[in-house]
């Protein structure tokens, strides 16, 4: 790595990290200024009322606030929740859920990546058959129906009509339990990199490159995996983004339809109490997390790409 | 000019694609010879049936192109691996005159192969070609050195090590300093010249017998431009290649070609050595085509440019396609398609106007002065 | 090999089956000719993008479906003599019942919890009634219309939002452009989900609330799509002429860039109705959606969903209604965008 390349990297860290710290200082004072407090409970005087401010730290000044939250965040500590499960720190509360909704995650990325860049390969190479056309009407309807639909559609099918996988998740057999989800989550990662390698496969075949390593007299095969593969493959880091936070969003519907005990059902529940904390440090989980896919995707690809010189180039 | 072996023959070839909105007639019965160690280009706009030709020789025409009719014989010498390694060791890759034994040279007709042994036995191995834009045609995810290696390691199926080893003496040979630092690198990492360089190492690399460049220096700067000829030029002397140029540039011709084939409507519309065609043209197309070239004593004046446009290869033409832009047009034009004229052996015309009974026309009183001046100067 | 003619023998052959005039070798008379330019028949650009778009059967059919399901959503509440918010107790949970078709057990409204006792021979309810009774065939598409409601108004705020900011960026330039841009970034970089809940925590759930929480998300790329244009346009030679004439310059932009972006402002807003009508289902399904009794396709699926065990008819026919639109919208705007723009044509 040269110079130009360490100084972009660590150009962007910088504006990431600023970026992160802006969104929880908007976030802070949003929370704060909502109307109402979690302790507005009629039967408290206002002397408990002022104890328990001052228990909380409460009493004092926002930005001292903002202070102090910021500093404890930075040792790991984010508060305890005030509603979900009263005095029960944020952290223990958040961290046993990262797991679970990660291993969803990562699971639905890598299913529908595979699967859909095989797809997509495959109806490429057999462009205006009855595959490319099987292939293209299926990720046409991947890519327009949200994941939640499938999930009811297969809670529907296989957990009510034919009961063979559980409807809710369950602890003890997280694997069956997390097929109905996953497959449901898959189908949008399918769909998009299947149409987005197909189009790509395409534009490279066309491509002079091709046509001059064909002309070179190399096998079919040697010539799509060597030269075809690898150039459309590149450009799949940046799809990559966009299907990640497809995921995150889809995932948070899909946790609360499953059950879940996942970051995604946490929120929505914590959305529902109005637990502050908890908000906040989800929200700021999901925003740390979508910065840092952003910014590995950026910086994976220039690498990776040696057309690609980091730190020069339009970067609006 | 000595009879030399005769290595490419197309005849009457005939080549269209299938499309949504019809057939599209591409080519329209072609016939084309080249010899050993000769140059020929062919000439003509975009979509006259250059490109198309080539392409069947390579056996890379489009899934929808389909070869309708004719052929296209190519004669080669098919040495065992052992003395192509001797011809490449002792003669740098060039198979001396009667190195080759009488059973060893073959003919075959490449419309009749089979997709597998245009592949393996003379696309890239017998047949090269260099593409028209170097920003383009090289992949962009793979360093020089492999690209360069891969025809070898494919065709000759030669140690790794020896194919380093040659193509490091390839990258030498077209003019490229630092062979070995330059084989790491990637094709965005150079210059476009060096990069027609690199396609022209490539089509090398399996010393092959003929060599088509399709439109080579287009896409180049001009001081470049002149730089990459002399190179082809070189190496064809060294390496005894025959070369197709496929081109709309004149001037390109002028400096490299030994014949010429002007192409208008996937025809041959005249043909001829050099000479014949740029001192002494018979057709109004390549009148055409000739007073477009700017020239330094017309410079500041309007460039002269055939009006109309080509016409549509989807509908059927009836008579002579260039007639609708022809300024000398004859009657006979629009209802029959004029033949072949021999106007000496080797100058061939395709216009009625070189028919006995035709109408004496002179071509534009310009272009006369132009193309004597010119003549004058080369003392032809 | 064709023939070559070498001499007068050659072409008398050649000719033979030809019937020869003497006026065969004449010159054509040039100035009945050079009409050759009818094979391109000049074509307006609107004019391709409309030959383009009908060829594809996907964006047709997407077309006349978000149609139907319009006119249907406007018609269905009017004609049925079931109001959306009207509660029935005696006909709760009750499974679709279709007049005529009674006869199969899908849709005699026997598939609910419920078995009804009383007399059910004029009672119908197409899609069946919620928990509470109410009509879900009237709720379905008075839904549909919600959805549809807030997907496009939000989706024509953003247009306006996004052309005007990448128009007063682009042109004016400057620490103006940068600050902006830089804006922009930083609410690019926060994921649309914390966007939407943060602003749903500190509004109060309703129809508007909603549009409002839309508007903020898809601005960013027609502001993007404006500003490209402004700055290509700027740079045109005839701005500048016109500047220094004291025209006013902003207009001119305005009147110039416009028409260069509408292709892809349209694509765009086309590709973001279904993304919308998606985001408004994502709320409410996270219950942040529109409060009862009104209803919308989310709304109607999270409630649906919450008997999913026991009646699922009541979440699967919006869950239906709801993807056969997105499909729609998405077929549709693939087609607008193969029109505009073939370059661009994917999948």
């Amino acid at each position: 790595m040269d110079k130009s390349t360490i100084k972009y990297i660590l150009k962007r860290l910088l504006i990431a990290a600023a970026t992160l710290f802006v969104i929880v200082f908007v976030l802070f004072m949003i929370l704060k200024l909502m109307p109402g407090t979690p302790f507005n409970d009629e039967k408290l005087t206002e002397a408990q009322k002022a104890a328990i401010y001052a228990a909380y730290g409460l009493d004092k000044p926002e930005l001292e606030q903002f202070y102090i939250y910021i500093t404890n965040m930075l040792k790991g500590d984010f508060g305890i929740s005030y509603a979900i499960q009263r005095n029960m720190s944020v952290a223990g509360l958040v961290a046993p859920r990262i797991g679970i909704s990660f291993s969803l995650g990562i699971g639905a990325t890598l299913i529908g990546t595979i699967i859909g860049i095989l797809l997509g390969i495959a109806a490429a190479l057999n462009r205006n058959t009855i595959w490319d056309s099987i292939a293209t009407i299926f990720a046409v309807i991947g890519v327009s129906i949200p994941s939640f639909v499938f999930c009811l559609l297969l809670l529907i099918a296989f957990g009510v009509k034919w009961p063979v996988l559980p409807v809710l998740y369950n602890a003890s057999d997280p694997i069956r339990s997390s097929i109905i989800p996953m497959v449901a989550l898959s189908m949008g990662v399918i769909a998009n990199v299947a149409r987005f390698t197909r189009s790509e496969m395409i534009e490279v075949l066309g491509s002079e490159y091709i046509q001059l390593a064909e002309a070179k007299g190399i096998s079919y095969k040697h010539l799509i995996l060597h030269h075809a593969i690898r150039n459309c493959l590149i450009p799949m880091i940046t799809v990559l983004g966009p299907i990640i936070v497809g995921l995150m969003t889809g995932s948070m519907v899909i946790e609360k339809i499953c059950g879940i005990p996942g970051l995604g059902s946490l929120l929505v529940k914590a959305i529902e109490v109005r637990d502050y904390n908890v908000i906040l440090a989800v929200s700021f989980l999901y925003s740390v997390m979508y910065i840092v896919v952003m910014l590995v995707i950026d910086i994976l690809y220039g690498i990776i790409d040696p057309r690609i010189r980091l730190g020069k180039g339009d970067r609006s | 000019m000595t009879k030399k072996k005769k290595i490419l023959k197309i005849r009457d070839l005939d080549i269209s694609f299938k499309t949504d909105n019809g057939e599209v007639k591409a080519v329209r019965g072609v016939d084309l010879d080249l010899h050993e160690g000769e140059t020929i280009a062919i000439v003509g706009e975009s979509g006259s049936g250059k490109s198309v030709t080539t392409k069947a020789v390579m056996g890379i025409l489009a899934s929808n192109g389909v070869i309708n009719k004719g052929s296209i014989e190519f004669t080669y010498t098919d040495l065992s691996k052992e003395r192509i390694a001797e011809v490449t060791q002792k003669y740098d890759g060039v198979i001396p005159e009667g190195y080759a034994k009488e059973e060893e040279i073959k003919t075959v007709d490449i419309t009749q192969q089979s997709k597998k042994f245009i592949q393996s036995e003379i696309r890239g191995r017998r047949i090269a070609m260099v593409f028209q834009d170097p920003m383009t045609s090289l992949d962009p995810t793979m360093t020089i050195g492999k690209q360069v290696m891969e025809a070898m390691l494919f065709h000759y199926k030669i140690p790794k090590k020896e194919a380093y080893a040659r193509a490091v003496q390839l990258l030498e040979l077209v003019g490229i300093t630092d062979a070995e630092k330059r084989m790491k690198n990637y094709p965005h990492q150079l210059s476009g010249g060096m990069r027609q360089r690199i396609v022209i190492a490539i089509a090398l690399s399996c010393d092959p017998e003929i060599l088509i460049c399709d439109e080579p220096t287009t896409a180049l700067d001009v001081t470049i431009q002149a730089k990459i000829l002399e190179l082809i030029k070189d190496i064809q002397k060294k390496k005894n290649l025959s070369v197709i140029y496929i081109t709309h540039d004149l001037g390109v011709v002028a400096k490299v070609a030994d014949f010429v084939n002007v192409m208008y409507a996937g025809r041959i519309i005249e043909k001829g050595s050099v000479n014949e065609i740029f001192y002494g043209p018979r057709h109004p197309y390549t009148w055409g085509l000739l007073a477009s070239l700017p020239d330094v004593d017309t410079a500041g004046d309007e460039l002269y440019t055939i009006p109309g446009t080509p016409p549509n290869l989807l509908k059927e033409i009836k008579g002579d396609a260039f007639a609708p832009r022809n300024p000398f047009a004859l009657k006979i034009d629009e209802k029959i398609a004029p033949p072949m004229f021999e106007i000496t052996p080797t100058h061939h015309v395709a216009s009625w106007l070189a028919a006995p009974n035709a109408p004496k026309v002179e071509m534009p009183q310009d272009l006369k002065a132009r193309i004597e001046k010119n003549r004058k100067e080369a003392n032809w | 090999m064709a023939k070559l003619i070498k001499n007068q023998k050659d072409l008398d052959e050649f000719l033979q089956d030809y019937h020869y005039m003497p006026q065969d070798y004449e010159l054509i008379d040039i100035p009945t000719r050079f009409e050759f330019d009818e094979d391109v028949p000049a074509s307006s650009f609107l004019h391709d993008v409309w030959t383009q778009f009908k060829s594809n059967k996907g964006a047709i059919v997407g077309g006349i479906i978000i149609l139907i399901f319009i006119v249907i959503s406007f018609v269905a509440p009017m004609t049925s003599h079931y109001s959306f918010d009207a509660v029935d107790t005696a006909q709760q949970s009750m499974a679709p019942r279709i007049p005529g078709l009674t006869w199969m057990s899908w849709f005699n409204g026997e598939g609910g919890i419920r078995q009804y006792t009383g007399d059910l021979a004029n009672v119908y309810h197409y899609f069946g009634t919620d928990v509470l009774g109410r009509d879900l065939w009237v709720r379905c598409w008075e839904g549909c219309r919600i959805s549809l409601f807030v997907a496009g108004t939000a989706v024509l705020v953003n247009v306006f939002i996004g052309i005007l900011y990448g128009m007063i960026s682009g042109y004016f330039g400057g620490w103006v452009d940068s600050i902006m841009q830089r804006f922009q970034e930083i609410v690019n970089s926060i994921p649309t989900l914390v966007i939407l809940t943060l602003l749903l925590l500190i509004m109060k759930p309703g129809l508007y609330t909603i549009i409002v929480a839309l508007i903020l998300t898809e601005w960013i790329g027609m502001a993007r799509i404006t500003r490209a244009q402004v700055l290509k346009i700027k740079e045109l030679e005839f701005i500048l002429a016109s500047k220094t004439l004291g025209a006013s310059g902003f207009f001119i932009i305005f009147k110039n860039v416009l028409p260069n972006i509408f292709g892809q402002i349209i694509i765009m807003a086309m590709f973001s109705i279904p993304n919308a009508i998606f985001y408004e289902a994502f709320l409410a399904m996270v219950g942040l959606g529109i409060p009862a009794p009104q209803a919308s396709l989310g709304s109607l699926i999270n409630d649906g969903f919450k008997t999913i065990l026991v009646t699922p008819y009541q979440v699967v026919i919006p869950v239906v209604i709801l993807g056969i639109l997105m499909l729609s919208f998405n077929l549709l705007a693939d087609g607008l965008r193969d029109a505009f723009d073939p370059k661009m044509k994917e999948m």
